[in-house]
């Protein structure tokens, strides 16, 4: 059934021509909605503000702190011992250096052959979602028990403290990283290039090796960069897998100094020299750390 | 006079052609290695859980479930037990949760909700994320030497006009929870913010408009309709940042101070699981290893809940949102 149009049209002038009360539709810039979303949006800035303060004091107190500490002595010298002034931590960077090293030979291979079999050969199976779930699972686990579980398996085993097994700790804590940035930069290589390398005839190995992998490059490096800085920050693993020394590293198998444990143990000295030193270790630790994100950011920004 | 290139090929050995003996034993051999690569990943963490279990097997058989009740810990005495560890865990981590949260979210509001032009907002997220790069040992370090000192008169004069009120019970002598926490809070500010930005920013824009359309302040637009669009995604990015709370060792074991005693006051030193292994592990007796295992168990038990719970939380917060497009 439909109504005349007439009937429409003259119903349309009857409201037209009704004086109604229009809902008044500017908001009154002092009514309490206004005010209060003009208060929380205040607290938002606050917050915001707030929350970058610690980064900033975190910053200055280790340029003013560690920047006048460092020179060549410090990079080069070995740890003082209790009252000596003077003194470095050469060794220390050195270890930390041959650790985060030993971790990426051991991590950065097998997790990017694990994100080939994630992303490209067998993304839907069940072996894929079960290592998929833990990758994602062991980003969030505990650091120090990467190094309980190397203090059980190779410390005791070998009965010593090594820079290897803080080697491999590390490498433990890295491999989640490496696998999951490799394997999204892996599966955002677009399905048409890696038709076409199927389409020339390449076999599934080639296709990976000739199209995938230097497609995804970047991605993967940049995942790299980012798992170096954080082994390279890490200490907790390596508290009881390769303990300190105060020498410089000559073999794998036996303790080595690292940053990170110099910084925690001298943290707690009540020697103003040996705090002085913490500060400009954090410094160089901090440094370090830095430029590894910056590469991985400068890696991630580039386009191919 | 160009040859065409196609004249120049070898018509004997042609280059196409089914891919050779060699190109088969590669391609099975890449591919089984791939393989075998995903697999060590699995093996990898059952063999942690088993390696770490089975080396506290001597001390689950030894001490029971009362280890987890009992709050005396005295290598000596072969007195062992992680109540006042796993309470110090949970509470150093809830209120870190606390603070690292409502700074999170807020800053992953700042970050999304147009408050500043995008350039500045780009720039700002990268400070967030640098804080997420800073080593633990460096903030432990920072909390001796200017955030404890900053905090010991604020914590006394709470103590001294408020003491009554159990978190202000005692004064901060120097290591505390109170330090530790907000220093974790700190540590877990980029990760809540992080994953809290991927959750708004996945809410279509026209549900924005939309809100807006309907006349509401900016305010009710993030309260009524962002926040809870985005609820689900938040709640992952807490329960991960808990995760990590309850894990993070470093910056705890030079802050918390160690003591194994179990107080509400925030000003009273404390400890956590992953500071007892810290703290304990590197000068440990045999039999005070496997009670250490027992710990560190505990530990691995507790985080792969936590990060498991969080990570189905995330699946189910995302695939709300595929389901919509």
């Amino acid at each position: 059934m439909s109504v005349p149009e007439s009937v429409i049209a003259s119903n349309l002038r009857d409201l037209a021509s009704t004086p109604r009360a229009l809902p008044n539709l500017n908001r009154a810039p002092l009514e309490i909605r206004a005010l209060k979303s003009g208060f929380l949006t205040a607290l938002t800035w606050i917050g915001a503000l707030l929350a970058s303060v610690p980064l900033f004091s975190v910053i200055y107190t280790l340029l003013v702190a560690g920047g006048s500490r460092l020179n060549w002595e410090t990079l080069t010298a070995l740890p003082p011992s209790a009252f000596d002034p003077g003194g470095g931590f050469g060794n220390a960077i050195v270890g930390t250096v041959v650790m985060v090293g030993i971790a990426t030979l051991i991590s950065v291979p097998l997790g990017i052959l694990a994100a080939v079999y994630l992303a490209i050969l067998d993304p839907d199976s069940r072996l894929a979602h079960t290592v998929r779930f833990l990758a994602k699972v062991l980003t969030g686990f505990p650091s120090i028990l990467a190094g309980v579980f190397v203090y059980a398996v190779m410390v005791v085993t070998m009965k010593t403290y090594s820079a290897l097994a803080g080697g491999v700790a590390l490498a433990v804590l890295m491999l989640p990283t490496v696998v999951l940035a490799a394997e999204q930069a892996m599966a955002m290589v677009p399905k048409k290039m890696k038709d076409a390398a199927y389409g020339m005839g390449c076999t599934r190995t080639q296709v990976i090796l000739k199209v995938v992998l230097p497609t995804g490059a970047t991605g993967i490096l940049t995942g790299v960069m980012l798992a170096i800085a954080g082994a390279a920050g890490n200490s907790a693993p390596l508290l009881f897998t390769a303990l300190f020394s105060d020498y410089y590293l000559r073999s794998l198998t036996e303790p080595a100094a690292s940053l990170a444990i110099l910084i925690f143990n001298f943290s707690g000295m009540p020697y103003d020299n040996q705090i002085q030193l913490a500060w400009a270790a954090s410094l160089v630790l901090v440094l370090i750390v830095l430029v590894f994100n910056v590469l991985a950011r400068i890696i991630g920004r580039q386009k191919y | 006079m160009a040859s065409h290139p196609f004249d120049n090929i070898d018509r004997s050995s042609s280059v196409s052609g089914p891919p050779s003996g060699g190109d088969y034993v590669l391609d099975r051999s890449f591919r089984g290695i791939a393989w075998f690569s995903a697999a060590l990943i699995l093996a990898l963490v059952i063999y942690i859980v088993f390696e770490i279990g089975g080396k506290a097997l001597p001390a689950i058989s030894e001490y029971g479930l009362g280890f987890l009740t009992s709050t005396a810990w005295n290598a000596q005495a072969g007195q062992f037990g992680i109540l006042p560890h796993i309470w110090g865990t949970l509470y150093s981590s809830l209120l870190a949760l606390l603070l690292g949260g409502v700074f999170g979210i807020a800053i992953a509001i700042f970050l999304t909700q147009d408050f500043l032009h995008s350039q500045l907002a780009a720039v700002f997220r990268t400070i967030i994320e640098l804080l997420a790069a800073i080593p633990s040992v460096v903030f432990g370090l920072w909390g001796i030497y200017v955030l404890i000192p900053l905090l010991r008169p604020v914590a006394n004069w709470l103590h001294a006009n408020f003491g009554g009120v159990p978190f202000f019970g005692t004064s901060l002598s120097g290591p505390g929870l109170a330090p530790a926490a907000l220093v974790l809070a700190i540590m877990i500010l980029p990760t809540v913010a992080s994953i809290s930005v991927d959750a708004l920013r996945q809410i279509p824009y026209k549900v924005k408009e939309a809100a807006y359309g309907m006349g509401t302040t900016r305010w009710e637009a993030i309260v009524k309709v962002m926040l809870p669009t985005a609820s689900s995604g938040i709640l992952a990015a807490l329960v991960l940042g808990f995760g990590r709370a309850l894990g993070e060792t470093m910056a705890l074991a030079m802050l918390i101070g160690n003591s194994n005693q179990i107080s509400l006051s925030l000003f009273a030193p404390a400890n956590t699981l992953a500071a007892l292994l810290a703290s304990s592990f590197p000068e440990a007796k045999p039999v005070e290893v496997q009670a250490l295992m027992y710990a560190a168990l505990a530990l691995l038990a507790i985080t792969l809940i936590v990060n498991a719970a969080g990570l189905a939380v995330m699946k189910f917060a995302t695939r709300k949102f595929e389901a919509e497009r």
